[in-house]
């Protein structure tokens, strides 16, 4: 029955990607294009569009492959199963090991950790703003040099809104009211 | 949605700490599925038991659903309509300002070591490394957390050996 398998299949993709929703695309074309569910090319339109939107990504390609496979329902069961292992996963260690954080091995691994994450962060937002700014990675070499004079524009806008509206209201703006700022923004900047 | 994690959990709600944050980050990417659902799994255990847990995590992927199930229909014209990508292009500009912000702000919580510094450095610069010759590896945050919990456990062996000797 689709709806189990929808299930099934999902189950297996959240239970066996670790690091992030990307990592889930090999197996999502293995399994949903080796089931004719969807086409390769169809695919990869969903795939550019759950990256787009909000929300994580696996739940949206779930979401996405469920609903043009099997409908409202089907849409339902690929979503849950994607969630579920880590559900299960994440219950298990924050229940039958609360102990397990208070382990001075576990604290003192996790402490240098904490600089690994920031360093992460940092690097998405570093790669992003490449990506955004530069139309290719050419920052090195200064004869091919070509940027986005308005992503650059917005980049300065938006941060100097952020830094007088904190001077002003004595508290930072609310990362939801800066998203639908600069959204906002874009689309006038950028269809001028 | 780290950013947005921190703002909420840590100064809205104060639910947890950033450091407590960092760590449930740090559990979340080694564990398998999607790191913004583990989080929320996570923070909703803490909140409020197993209840919790589950409620924080259909609500973190209900507007999704609902989004992408609408979406779903007319998704070919969606990706090509002009203003949508214009949208998306300013949405990008706001969330590199978020993700700075919110690096910065989870480092204030921790106090950085030299020890610290040093994995900041070599994970930072070997990440922009593979960037610029645009290599990518699959999986790569799971490594450097890995050499992070390595590092850390050595560290913290060699000094309870220091503490036996006395």
């Amino acid at each position: 029955m689709i709806f189990f398998e929808l299930f099934y299949v999902f189950f297996l993709i959240g239970l066996f990607t670790f690091g992030g929703g990307y990592a889930m695309i090999p197996m999502i074309t293995s399994e949903v294009v080796g089931r004719g569910w969807v086409d390769a090319n169809v695919l990869t339109d969903f795939i550019a569009v759950s990256e787009a939107t909000p929300g994580p990504f696996a739940i949206n390609i779930a979401t996405f492959i469920g609903s043009q496979t099997a409908g409202i329902f089907g849409s339902i069961c690929a979503t849950i199963g994607v969630i579920l292992p880590s559900l299960i996963i994440i219950l298990l260690i924050a229940f039958a090991l609360s102990k397990f954080m208070k382990n001075r091995y576990v604290k003192g691994a996790l402490n240098k950790v904490q600089p690994i994450v920031i360093a992460l962060i940092t690097y998405t937002a570093i790669s992003l703003l490449v990506n955004t700014i530069f139309f290719n990675k050419q920052i090195f070499n200064i004869n091919s040099l070509s940027f986005d004079i308005k992503s650059i524009v917005l980049l300065i806008v938006i941060s100097s809104f952020m830094f007088i509206y904190k001077k002003v209201n004595k508290k930072a703006l609310s990362p939801i009211y800066l998203l639908l700022l600069s959204g906002f923004l874009g689309a006038l900047l950028f269809s001028v | 949605m780290i950013p947005l994690i921190q703002k909420e959990v840590c100064e809205n709600k104060k639910w947890m700490s950033s450091n407590d944050l960092l760590d449930v980050i740090a559990i979340s990417e080694s564990t398998p599925g999607p790191i913004s659902v583990n989080i929320a799994t996570y923070v909703g255990y803490k909140v409020a038991g197993i209840l919790g847990a589950v409620v924080a995590t259909l609500s973190l992927a209900l507007p999704s659903f609902v989004i992408i199930f609408v979406i779903s229909f007319f998704y070919k014209d969606f990706m090509k309509n002009e203003i949508v990508k214009n949208i998306f292009k300013g949405l990008s500009i706001g969330v590199i300002i978020l993700l700075f912000n919110a690096a910065l702000k989870l480092k204030k919580n921790i106090k950085f070591t030299k020890t610290g510094t040093i994995l900041f450095l070599i994970t930072l610069i070997s990440l922009l490394t593979l960037f610029f010759l645009n290599i990518t590896v699959q999986s790569i945050s799971i490594y450097f957390i890995l050499f992070g919990l390595l590092t850390g456990l050595v560290f913290e062996i060699i000094s309870k050996r220091k503490e036996n000797k006395k």
